[in-house]
């Protein structure tokens, strides 16, 4: 298995991992005169999980909102589907095909889960005003085939007996789940997850775990992930990179990453002398 | 033990998407709606149409459009009075200038141009949220109130300053004017009711009102799943002008005939909407006729009870139901926050398992 081969590779269990879906190249960040990010370059392929790691403060949240164009890098370009993408809104880059969760949940408190899941599919829904109002043509008929879709992303996720309940009464694990299926409802070709077991008793990671490899696997959704669980990072992912102070020290399949000392040194700290 | 959803069983998408799920509910509202139309307007004299009935469906309007600015897009608005004198302007605009042209059409079009002037007023929001917005808006109100007073072409250069309704028909009945009867203020202020609260029910249950809510519940989250703020925000201060304009063109020319600006659309109006909506419930077509009925009806009944039936001189009456009536939102806002919509619901889940307790 060669895993920096430049058209695709297979996986340990198999599956065929495709070519570059978003290249980040020579990455720079500052927020004022800190430098989040110090000239990183790295890419994710299509299909595959990509795990982004480091300790507090390394900027792996940063890295993510510069993928979901929430931040625009000073330096560096961004590469996605093969079209250098220039400073966009974010709701542009949503249109593009990227979803994400966030670290700690943004769901829409005040409406009901079937609701929250169906804002994941506002880029699809074309109405006008007009018929939204008097509820008649496009804005039914929009409304009943992605309420189907979103069905079955209920059923997927096993959310069926709360789709009707107010999201801010749900437990937190739920509240999750909830969040990954909004970011599943725009059927993105890119999935950010910002720690998606952060907080997460052991049987929820679990259910977490399978739902990201169900998803990857039935969909073939490209991920993209932040956690801090090195067990369950090294279990999903087919690819890490692992950052330090902004910097890129690693870059590989878990095994690799797992044996290269600078990381060792990185997590576990090394005696300066 | 009737009123529940068991057995009530939904075999399609859209089934499950009605406005009344529960068939009790239905069955009520059908019933509401049939009292409405078919009875009331044979009941109706001029007490009840001036004092109840005529205001209550006005401000409903204006609540139902305050409530998808503030209760479903979370944009807080202290211009209500401000747009409602637009409303009011431009009907009256519109009537003297186009007298052959259906007043129904004048009403529509001074909502089309108060939702125009809501958007720009509406502007600043894409900067500022909160009290923020809500010191812009109070701008709005300002402003709006200060230009009609001043510039007399908005009133026809007349000498008092005032507007008068001249006498307009719909289907041969006079809807304006002093000649209007009872039933046919009421019959055409229901008529904007019942197609506005649909209009309003359609709006917040597809994208635009998800959207909205969007915005209202996390911004930055809206954005990053493909909501764009600027046509969310503006799409709802013009929905809610359009709401907000049609009733002050109503208030005008079919409630007060005779208004001047000051007095008929002050600051006093924009609160008056607001507690409608504060006290029925954000977030609830429901909650806006419930504000508006409570904040109508209160003082026709404390009026009543005090001076009908205890016997008291006016002015005491006037100002003790003043007091009662703030002490009663005091009340209301501490037993329940969310307003009657939630105390609604609250009993509406109990109704479910009664007589049982759990």
């Amino acid at each position: 298995m060669n895993v920096h081969a430049s058209d695709g590779y297979t996986t340990a269990d198999g599956r065929q991992i495709g070519p570059v879906v978003m290249d980040l190249k020579n990455i720079t960040l500052r927020f004022g005169g800190v430098e989040a990010i110090k000239n990183i370059s790295f890419d994710i392929r299509q299909g595959e999980i990509r795990a982004i790691i480091g300790p507090n403060g390394a900027g792996k949240s940063s890295m993510l909102n510069v993928i979901s164009g929430f931040y625009v890098p000073q330096e560096g370009e961004v590469w996605f589907k093969g079209y250098r993408r220039g400073p966009m809104k974010p709701y542009e880059v949503a249109r593009l095909g990227i979803a994400r969760t966030f670290q700690n949940i943004a769901l829409f408190d005040g409406m009901s889960v079937l609701d929250n899941i169906m804002t994941g599919r506002l880029n699809r829904m074309k109405s006008g005003f007009l018929s939204q109002a008097i509820w008649w043509g496009a804005a039914e008929r929009e409304e009943i085939e992605n309420r189907a879709q979103v069905e079955k992303i209920i059923d997927f996720l096993e959310i069926q007996n709360i789709r009707k309940t107010p999201v801010g009464r749900l437990p937190y694990g739920l509240k999750k789940r909830v969040e990954l299926a909004r970011a599943l409802a725009a059927e993105p070709q890119l999935l950010l997850l910002d720690e998606p077991m952060a907080g997460m008793n052991v049987e929820e990671k679990e259910d977490m775990s399978r739902f990201i490899l169900d998803v990857n696997d039935e969909f073939g959704t490209t991920i993209a992930l932040i956690e801090h669980d090195m067990g369950v990072v090294m279990d999903l992912s087919d690819r890490v990179v692992v950052m330090d102070y902004g910097r890129k020290i690693g870059d590989g399949t878990p095994d690799e990453v797992r044996s290269n000392q600078e990381v060792i040194d990185a997590y576990l700290g090394v005696a300066h002398d | 033990m009737l009123y529940r959803e068991a057995g009530d069983f939904k075999t399609g998408y859209r089934a499950d998407g009605q406005t009344f799920p529960i068939r009790l509910d239905r069955w009520g509202y059908y019933i509401l709606l049939a009292v409405a139309v078919l009875v009331v307007p044979f009941l109706i004299n001029d007490y009840w149409a001036n004092a109840v009935f005529v205001p209550f469906l006005i401000y409903a309007i204006a609540a139902l459009g305050l409530n998808i600015l503030t209760g479903y897009a979370g944009q807080v608005s202290l211009g209500t009075g401000g747009f409602m004198a637009v409303g009011a302007y431009a009907v009256y605009k519109l009537m003297t200038a186009f007298p052959d042209i259906s007043i129904v059409i004048h009403i529509l079009l001074a909502g089309g141009i108060t939702a125009i002037v809501g958007m720009l007023f509406g502007l600043p929001s894409l900067r500022i949220k909160g009290f923020y917005l809500a010191v812009a808006t109070l701008a709005a109100q300002f402003f709006l109130v200060w230009l009609f007073n001043k510039v007399p072409w908005f009133y026809n250069y007349s000498a008092s300053g005032q507007i008068t309704a001249p006498t307009r028909t719909v289907l041969g009945h006079a809807v304006t004017g002093p000649a209007t009867s009872a039933p046919a203020k009421y019959l055409i202020c229901l008529a904007f009711v019942l197609v506005l609260a649909w209009v309003a029910r359609n709006l917040t249950r597809g994208t635009s009102g998800r959207k909205w809510m969007a915005i209202r519940d996390m911004d930055i989250a809206a954005e990053i799943i493909g909501v764009n703020p600027l046509t969310a925000k503006l799409s709802a201060f013009a929905a809610s002008s359009f709401f907000v304009g049609i009733a002050g063109a109503l208030l005008f020319s079919v409630y007060l005939g005779a208004a001047e600006v000051g007095e008929a659309f002050g600051i006093n109006k924009s609160f008056l909407v607001l507690f409608m909506i504060i006290i029925g419930g954000l977030g609830s077509i429901f909650g806006s006729f419930a504000g508006a009925a409570f904040m109508v009806l209160l003082p026709v009944l404390l009026k009543n009870l005090l001076v009908g039936q205890l016997g008291w001189p006016t002015d005491l009456a006037a100002h003790i139901e003043l007091m009662i009536v703030g002490a009663l939102i005091v009340l209301f806002l501490i037993v329940e926050p969310h307003g009657l919509a939630r105390l609604w619901a609250l009993t509406k889940e109990k109704l479910r398992l009664w007589p049982f307790p759990h």
